[in-house]
């Protein structure tokens, strides 16, 4: 089996456009979450989420491709430049037929969705614009990642709600470790923040309305964000043939499936995920240092989340870090695991752990060390990043330090 | 039909029961409706009457609305409407 390494790493969240200015703002635990703007905002109770700022379309992108891709393929197509730009590659030849871009998404074209139904519900108009179709389907920003950069090899688009893209990114994992191609480009992205998507999410009763507190006892909710996360996984024997430099090394995955609610999570179903992962990587519990929480700062994800942590690791528990991000970008929904696998690139790599901000009320049932408010440096071999989504459906990578 | 009868009928419809079967001292619990459940009722309550509750599942003991037992629940709905008019 091949070794896996992350060789590119691209995003655009609400905290920034780019890598560098995303791990700056964890690094100072600056909160991206700020007061939503859109049509129609006023008619929200939730007015609040962790929206891309300082992004102008126009000036990213023509009129003609602005025409085909909808805000997710934006975010998309801006975090894979960035991405391949790093890794250095080139996509030609054997290598552009093998190489393949699996993304995760859940809501698709949201925004085009809404835009259009209000044409034709609100407006009253018969008649919408001819991309609507492909501007709005999952698979649209894998599909214009693959035209944009010549990648022929298997590409598809994962939708598990908060999942998808750990389970993307799992998929593209397996691709290079099972020796199908030396290259997959992976991630995944969401932008759900406009009327239809964030009134959705209303209803269900899990939101925030006053910002996203992981693990602190009056936590009350989530909070949206949007943007995208692209990574280069390749086959460490090429990476080091043409002196890539490499951010980290995917060790392993686990998948499982709570089988039992639609959106309870279950304590047995995320610490299944958690110790499957470190089997599948060999990875002794006392080696990991740090895990990027799945931490939505609901009532009932935080408490069976740490609940399943202390199962899994026993007296590790108490000496290993485990964070929230989302307390800063929010949550992207399927492109959520993608941008919090930064925080695990950042901790191996550079010996900075992000921290939870917003933490204001130790909760007995959270009772980990979940670096309150203030980033800290440590020594880290190795990270995990946990994602458990509505409907059960769970996936964690564990990464590791390259020596 | 009053306030009580009309809530009631909502709740016994969600637990499928009777509404005769549905008494003001139960609990939502103890008629077996589970957080979906709960989430679903109060929706079909703001419909019913045209209000909004403030509730929020992350915090159910944590709001204005008290949704202990159906009494309870009767009587936060009784205060809404008489805002309302």
């Amino acid at each position: 089996m091949k070794r896996v390494v992350i060789t590119g790493a691209g995003t655009i969240n609400a905290l920034g456009t780019s890598v560098a200015t995303t791990l700056e703002a964890m690094r100072e635990g600056r909160s991206g979450i700020t007061d939503l703007e859109f049509r129609d905002v006023e008619r929200l109770s939730i007015r609040i989420g962790g929206q891309v700022r300082e992004y102008d379309p126009a000036a990213a992108f023509n009129r003609q491709q602005l025409a085909l891709y909808d805000r997710f393929t934006q975010f998309t197509l801006i975090a894979a430049r960035e991405a391949i730009a790093q890794s250095g590659l080139e996509f030609t030849g054997d290598l552009a037929t093998k190489a393949g871009v699996i993304l995760g998404n859940s809501g698709g074209g949201m925004t085009t969705l809404d835009e259009n139904y209000r044409t034709v519900y609100e407006d009253g108009k018969n008649r919408v614009h001819p991309f609507v179709v492909p501007k709005l389907m999952n698979n649209a920003a894998a599909s214009h990642v693959s035209m944009e950069y010549n990648l022929k090899g298997p590409s598809y688009t994962v939708s598990t709600a908060c999942a998808s893209s750990n389970h993307a990114m799992a998929q593209a994992f397996q691709m290079v470790h099972g020796g199908i191609t030396p290259v997959m480009v992976t991630g995944g992205s969401e932008s759900m923040l406009c009327f239809g998507g964030v009134k959705a999410w209303e209803g269900l009763r899990v939101m925030s309305k006053d910002g996203c507190r992981p693990f602190s006892a009056n936590r009350n909710g989530m909070v949206q964000g949007e943007g995208a996360g692209i990574f280069v996984f390749e086959d460490y024997d090429h990476a080091r043939k043409r002196g890539a430099e490499i951010l980290a090394e995917v060790a392993g995955y686990a998948m499982s499936s709570d089988a039992s609610d639609i959106v309870t999570p279950s304590k047995q179903g995320a610490a299944r995920a958690i110790a499957g992962a470190l089997h599948d990587a060999r990875i002794n519990l006392d080696e990991v240092g740090y895990i990027n929480a799945h931490g939505t700062g609901t009532a009932a994800n935080d408490k069976t989340e740490c609940a399943a942590v202390a199962d899994v690791f026993g007296q590790h528990a108490d000496r290993l870090m485990i964070s929230s991000t989302k307390s800063m970008h929010g949550h992207l929904i399927g492109g959520t695991g993608a941008v919090e696998l930064l925080a695990c690139i950042m901790a191996l790599r550079d010996g900075i752990i992000a921290p939870t901000i917003g933490y204001q009320e130790p909760d007995p049932e959270c009772a980990l060390d979940v670096v309150p408010n203030e980033a800290r440096e440590a020594r880290v071999d190795v990270a995990l990043s946990n994602a458990f989504a509505f409907g059960g459906l769970n996936a964690v990578l564990a990464l590791r330090k390259i020596a | 039909m009053d306030i009580e009868t009309r809530v009631i009928r909502i709740i016994a419809e969600q637990a499928v029961l009777d509404p005769s079967d549905v008494t003001s001292g139960n609990t939502l619990e103890e008629l077996g409706i589970d957080s979906l459940g709960l989430v679903e009722s109060i929706f079909a309550i703001e419909e019913e009457f045209d209000i909004s509750i403030p509730f929020n599942a992350n915090e159910p003991k944590n709001t204005d609305f008290d949704i202990s037992s159906v009494s309870s629940i009767i009587s936060g709905i009784e205060k809404l409407v008489k805002a309302l008019n």
